[in-house]
């Protein structure tokens, strides 16, 4: 696992104030523990995603670091400095699940309604052309359809030339053509080296877009690493073989396993350690047809962030299930 | 553009925290694409300016220094700018529903700012709705009073019409977006009747008189028909206006500064 304060350790090493720093963040609302003790540093031009089911704590976590809510405890920045004045200087911008817009704009007023409140900004027309709604300048807020208004959101978002770009939920509603424009249009831009944090809990988001991943569950980090990491932090490989006579209670009984499934010669175990499965069944068995797979983002993000944790993770330990 | 080695962290805060005349030309721009805003503040007044202040039977009739019709003139005018300052202070109560002012506050728009370029939009809106009664005004040839008295009540209508951004504010922070334009439309009738727009004061029994005199349209509908009216000053209308002013500011300061410190 590669703890916050590792990665903080690194920011500091490249001589450069993290991107987003959170130290200990403590959050309530109303008696409900949002955030929950959160530690996190972003390097500069990391791509993150903040992955986590309703109610994990991401949206609050995102609003301390825009300084849109103040922490009950704990120090946030952002390069170095406050929130509210990284917002003045135009370093980060925000992209915002829903509403955000005035529906008595058109798509070109809008833009350069937020042009006029920073100092510097990109041409109104270039962040346009690169949100892909060249097209659409002249059309009503009102008149456009989720996909539209989040491209505009995201033109918006560009015009400051942030530093950072906060993304939260991004494609929530969008249809599959909709979410692929998106984010091809966010994949251009994070190749020019800026830094993006977004929340989304669709996993393939993060895995696909994502540099690293960071999971929330019940305002608490449980995981934070690369999509393979997490995916390993899983601690599930499934190991897939063909074999005659297999010992169950051998199998079992190798480290890591917690689950072995057999179905006429096929196997299929379920482990930690992938590795001491293969040497034992290449070695000492005549299986044949030896496949390691890692399971799915998808499981790894329910085993970590799913109330029934605990059950999920003492599967059937040491027992063999027989068809 | 070769990050991340280039990250500028010295970038200028903007003068006037955001504030600035391209921002108002389009506001401005919003407020006439809105119809019902033209309608309740504009078409409105003017109209009742018609039916109330040309009727023959008085609307010549001496008053001060000018006539009745140009006295109503005056009150439809003070009608017209108050709906138009309410609605404009108002629109904060639609822009919060919409999510807007979440969306200006992760740009380097200070507060202060916002509250300014609101109420520098409500000013601009009155401003149509003084101009659209007094050009009815000059066009029909009923009201009659010096210029500079067309002048000095044109201006004191306007600018007084201020007070009613701080209400506006205040109603827009405070009621969800669905209700806030009912309840002005409401309040602002009952207040154009206690300040005496729509039927003279004196017709009033002696009791609802005093009691409208304490109503929040009473004092500015006083100062602005006192050029043309004339005779004893009261200080009890300024009494009244900075009354009125200090209860909607701080109204609207205080509702504003909860909605600033949440989310």
């Amino acid at each position: 696992m590669v703890g916050g304060e590792e990665i903080h350790k690194t920011a500091e090493d490249a001589h450069l104030p993290p991107a987003v720093r959170l130290q200990e963040i403590y959050k309530n609302f109303r008696h409900v523990q949002a955030i929950d003790g959160v530690t996190l540093a972003i390097k500069p031009g990391e791509v993150v995603a903040l992955l986590g089911p309703n109610g994990a704590g991401k949206t609050s976590t995102i609003d301390i670091i825009l300084g849109l809510s103040k922490p009950d405890s704990g120090t946030v920045s952002v390069f170095g400095i406050a929130p509210v004045q990284a917002i003045r200087r135009g370093l980060i911008s925000a992209v915002m699940q829903n509403g955000g817009l005035l529906k008595d704009l058109t798509v070109a007023e809008t833009v350069e309604y937020t042009s006029k409140l920073f100092v510097t900004t990109r041409p109104a027309r270039e962040v346009m052309e690169r949100a892909g709604i060249t097209d659409i300048a002249n059309r009503l807020v009102a008149k456009c359809s989720g996909g539209e208004q989040q491209r505009l959101r995201f033109a918006m978002a560009l015009l400051s030339d942030p530093e950072l770009i906060i993304l939260d939920e991004p494609t929530q509603g969008m249809d599959v053509e909709g979410r692929h424009q998106f984010w091809q249009a966010i994949r251009d831009d994070a190749s020019l080296g800026r830094t993006i944090l977004f929340a989304t809990h669709y996993l393939q988001e993060a895995d696909s877009y994502a540099d690293r991943v960071v999971l929330m569950r019940k305002g608490k980090i449980v995981a934070d690493g690369t999509a393979v990491e997490i995916k390993s932090m899983g601690k599930r490989k499934v190991v897939r073989a063909h074999l005659s006579n297999p010992e169950i209670s051998v199998l079992s009984a190798i480290d890591g396993v917690t689950e072995v499934v057999t179905q006429g010669e096929a196997i299929t175990i379920t482990c930690s350690e992938s590795d001491l499965i293969a040497r034992y069944l290449l070695t000492q068995t005549n299986a044949k047809n030896l496949e390691i797979s890692s399971v799915g983002l998808e499981e790894a993000f329910l085993a970590l962030t799913g109330e029934s944790q605990q059950s999920s993770w003492a599967s059937s330990n040491n027992r063999g299930i027989l068809p | 553009m070769s990050r991340p080695m280039e990250i500028k962290l010295s970038r200028p805060v903007p003068p006037l925290g955001g504030f600035s005349l391209g921002i108002i030309k389009l506001e401005a721009r919003r407020i006439l694409r809105n119809r019902r805003t033209l309608i309740s503040t504009v078409v409105i007044p003017v109209v009742f300016f018609l039916i109330f202040g040309l009727n023959k039977a008085y609307s010549n009739l001496r008053y001060g220094n000018g006539n009745l019709s140009a006295f109503i003139m005056v009150s439809m005018a003070l009608y017209g700018a108050v709906i138009a300052t309410t609605s404009g202070g108002a629109m904060v109560s639609v822009e919060r529903a919409l999510g807007w002012s979440r969306q200006l506050r992760i740009t380097p728009l200070s507060p202060l700012s916002y509250i300014s370029i609101k109420m520098v939009t409500s000013l601009l809106l009155g401003l149509i709705s003084v101009l659209a009664v007094f050009i009815a005004g000059i066009v029909t040839h009923q009201p009659s009073m010096p210029v500079e008295i067309w002048i000095i009540t044109g201006v004191a209508v306007w600018i007084g019409s201020l007070l009613f951004t701080a209400f506006g504010l205040f109603l827009g922070y405070l009621l969800p977006s669905e209700n806030v334009m009912q309840v002005l439309g409401f309040a602002l009738m009952l207040f154009s009747f206690g300040g005496g727009l729509f039927i003279p004061l004196s017709q009033f029994s002696h009791s609802l008189r005093t009691a409208a005199e304490f109503t929040p349209l009473y004092g500015l509908n006083q100062l602005v028909h006192f050029p043309i009216i004339g005779g004893r000053f009261r200080l009890s209308w300024i009494l009244n206006l900075v009354g009125w002013l200090a209860i909607f500011s701080s109204g609207a300061i205080w509702r504003f500064s909860r909605d600033t410190s949440r989310v």
